[in-house]
């Protein structure tokens, strides 16, 4: 086990911060988030031509920079501690690995690279109405029309779904599960933005009615889906951990900053105590991180298990921590210019997204044999 | 977890290994801590074996008795000697806080003298801070040491004196200077526990058990070549030991990988609660929280072995986090404060589950159900990980202001002399004399 980063990944990060703050800062954060589109195209492109983002965890046969999810882990902490709003969970992280997941090389070979480049933005469609991200619920079907498939159902929430050129989807063709590949202009497709929580992250929901569709190739679909899920709940607490991090660091800044009753507020333990908390919370969270990346490097056979304990603790950890920085604030940390509230919502929405903490629970007790 | 780093930790992993299961009785899996009961005689003859097999002091300067060998190897041994029951309740006070303290801050003499019999078992520690009227504020102690012609002549009380009972020697801070404010007046001694004027006397915990005891010293004489450090620099000296001691016992406490999710989930199922859903909420619960400890501990020991880069990931690492951070990495102390308020934390909230699974039999116990008798005492037992070796709000102070750069308290009794201040639950000393 190495729950320790070489210099190269400590680099990577530290470069990444720079190209961040530098590119993204909070202001720009808060521009992009009133767009329509929610999200900064320069941004995503630069991301992709400076840094090879997309593609950090994409073979290089596919076009990719051929790491792993050590260093997508480390990307994905440092877009969470920025709060960047980018389709980038859904493409790089939800539709790639699915492609990866399955068995289809001729589809990898055919949408990965322009993936990776960021010029194509593709998502994956698994949750519905009521149903969750619980595989064994999905109700939307495809249906054999010709030489190809035609889907019909509704997806919800997609994760930018809306922005989406390409849109991997999960649905039941005759008995089985499937994947399928969906144009984002296809006829037959009806996107709507939702609103949402999170304002720095777009969520929509897709209705198919007849979307021409093709099928990807898959042996065990379910499998697949499992485990795709299980590496984005990896990249998703790096995340979590990226904005728990950054929630820690306003708040030891402003007991420092603010002062009350003549001293500073955080020389009162009361506050004290609470950025205590926050920082033993950050210190759990960042080794609970380095462990499932590296299972998901280097020890498949933990991931399962690897994946829930990561996402639950995090998603805790993250939420408690954002709620406690609102506090270390006062009244200051309630208003909308203030971005405590931002990275609140992104906690609680990511708590939710790819099944909440008592689902989570639920199969790690499952996965552990209780 | 066994993982090879160097040939040259690889072959003395190996060598440790086969020493222990040759020489030393595996823990069963139900076991959380506790073992067997070591005698004193049979601990000190399995205590002189270690040494003489190389496996005690394994980093200390081989010049006083040590192995000469490197912390990574000593890390090595603690991991497999996990498994195995080791008498460390009488040494573990010696070996974690009174020999490293020694071996920073004593004198040629006082390491050749002391070292290696502590190593061997030969003479038993104890550590005499905690006084009455000085817990968490222990710079306030009220225990004197007064000049005597060659050396020195103490009177006071310690309580919470962990093996005191056993021990030959303790190192224990005593105040030498009332007369200046209470940190730069405060000397530390070793002190041989027979000599005349000392009494131990067993303090009764909470579970029933003694491990601690209260110590009185009437006239105890100490020679002057007991200091340890300078006098009047006991302060930075008992620092110094309190940082070893957060080391220590954040990483005896690291719990054994899964062990209380295992036994409750034994628990459940016995009781035919495994299938219930909020049962299986708090078991993965419990899971998790065992399991990101557990990691933590890990971390900090791969991180402590790559040459204690710190982790810049970590807000300590930045420039404004206080202390700079090449100290940072350097202050195992700050950080072990993190793992022992998680620990003591998850002893708490495992105690908790256990009550939720046993419901009344947590309460009243066949005296044949040893399951149900462990867990009660687990309850019991869980309040002392956030009192003992600095409280839960101690530990938080720590990372506040060392690991975060938060300010202090406004100390009032900062440049007051000692004989003036407020003092446990004495007023001033004038009123009570």
């Amino acid at each position: 086990m190495n729950l320790v980063l070489t210099e190269e990944q400590e680099e990577l990060r530290d470069s990444l911060r720079r190209f961040l703050a530098d590119r993204s800062p909070m202001s720009r954060v808060r521009q992009m988030m009133e767009t329509p589109e929610g999200y900064d195209r320069a941004l995503w492109d630069r991301m992709a031509a400076n840094l090879s983002l997309q593609g950090m965890a994409v073979p290089d046969t596919y076009g990719g920079a051929g790491f792993g999810q050590v260093e997508m882990s480390i990307v994905m902490e440092e877009l969470g501690r920025a709060l960047v709003p980018s389709p980038f969970l859904a493409s790089a992280v939800l539709a790639t690995n699915a492609l990866m997941a399955l068995d289809d090389t001729d589809a990898r070979r055919e949408l990965l690279p322009s993936i990776a480049a960021g010029h194509t933005i593709a998502t994956l469609a698994v949750a519905e109405e009521g149903r969750g991200w619980d595989a064994s619920k999905i109700a939307t079907t495809a249906v054999l029309d010709g030489d190809g498939w035609r889907l019909q159902g509704t997806k919800t929430p997609v994760v930018d779904g809306f922005a989406a050129d390409l849109v991997v989807v999960v649905a039941h063709a005759g008995g089985e599960l499937g994947f399928f590949t969906v144009d984002g202009a296809a006829p037959g497709l009806s996107r709507t933005r939702l609103a949402g929580l999170d304002l720095t992250r777009q969520l929509a929901s897709l209705e198919f009615s007849g979307a021409p569709a093709r099928r990807l190739t898959c042996e065990d679909a379910t499998g697949a889906l499992n485990q795709v899920l299980d590496v984005a709940s990896v990249a998703l607490a790096a995340e979590q951990l990226g904005g728990l991090q950054r929630c820690l660091e306003m708040s030891v800044d402003y007991a420092k900053a603010r002062a009350q009753f003549g001293r500073p507020i955080g020389s009162f333990q009361a506050v004290k105590h609470l950025c205590a908390d926050m920082h033993v919370a950050m210190e759990l969270a960042r080794s609970v991180v380095r462990y499932a990346a590296w299972a998901a490097d280097v020890a498949p056979d933990e991931l399962p298990v690897a994946a829930g304990l990561a996402r639950a603790y995090c998603s805790d950890a993250f939420f408690k921590v954002a709620a406690d920085t609102i506090q270390v604030h006062g009244g200051i940390g309630f208003t909308w210019e203030h971005d405590a509230h931002l990275y609140y919502r992104r906690a609680k929405s990511s708590e939710l997204l790819l099944g909440g903490p008592v689902q989570v629970r639920e199969r790690l007790a499952e996965r552990l044999g209780v | 977890m066994a993982e090879a780093r160097g040939p040259a930790e690889q072959d003395f992993r190996t060598r440790a290994r086969a020493w222990l299961e040759a020489n030393a009785t595996r823990r069963s899996d139900d076991d959380t801590g506790g073992g067997r009961r070591w005698d004193l005689a049979s601990a000190r003859v399995f205590q002189g074996r270690l040494h003489d097999a190389g496996f005690a002091g394994i980093a200390w300067p081989t010049a006083y008795g040590g192995q000469g060998l490197t912390p990574a190897d000593q890390r090595a041994f603690d991991e497999e000697a996990r498994d195995y029951d080791l008498p460390g309740e009488f040494f573990g006070i010696g070996m974690g806080m009174c020999g490293p303290t020694l071996l920073d801050l004593g004198t040629e003499e006082q390491k050749h003298r002391y070292v290696r019999p502590l190593l061997r078992g030969e003479e038993v520690w104890c550590q005499l801070f905690s006084e009455p009227g000085a817990g968490s504020d222990v710079a306030s102690l009220q225990t004197r040491a007064v000049k005597d012609g060659d050396g020195w002549e103490i009177s006071g009380q310690k309580v919470w004196t962990s093996v005191a009972r056993f021990a030959d020697l303790g190192a224990m801070i005593a105040r030498t200077d009332p007369d200046v404010p209470k940190h730069d007046g405060i000397t530390m001694f070793v002190v041989d526990m027979h000599t005349p004027g000392v009494t131990v006397r067993p303090l009764r915990d909470m579970t029933g058990g003694a491990t601690f005891n209260e110590v009185f010293f009437d006239g105890v004489r100490v020679p002057a070549e007991n200091v340890i450090g300078e006098v009047n620099a006991g302060w930075a000296a008992s620092v110094r030991m309190l940082i070893h001691e957060r080391v220590s016992i954040g990483g005896s406490t690291r719990p054994r990988r899964g062990a209380a999710f295992g036994s409750l989930t034994e628990v459940a199922r016995s009781r035919g609660l495994d299938r219930d859903p909020v049962v299986r909420q708090r078991l993965a619960e419990l899971y998790v929280r065992e399991r990101v400890v557990h990691l933590f501990g890990t971390r900090l020991a791969q991180e402590a072995r790559q040459g204690g880069a710190g982790d810049p990931g970590s807000p300590g690492h930045r420039p404004q986090g206080g202390m700079p951070p090449s100290e940072q990495a350097r202050n195992p102390g700050s950080r072990g404060s993190v793992g022992k308020l998680a620990g003591a934390e998850l002893a708490r909230f495992s105690a908790g589950v256990a009550a939720e699974l046993l419901g009344s039999d947590a309460i009243a116990w066949d005296a044949t159900d040893r399951e149900a008798a462990r867990w009660a005492a687990a309850i019991l037992a869980a309040p002392a990980g956030g009192i003992a070796g600095g409280s839960n709000e101690i530990q938080r102070n720590i990372i506040g202001e060392r690991v975060l750069g938060l300010p202090k308290e406004p100390q009032v009794d900062r440049d007051v002399p000692f004989r003036e201040l407020r003092v446990g639950t004495r007023a001033r000393v004038e009123e009570a004399q």
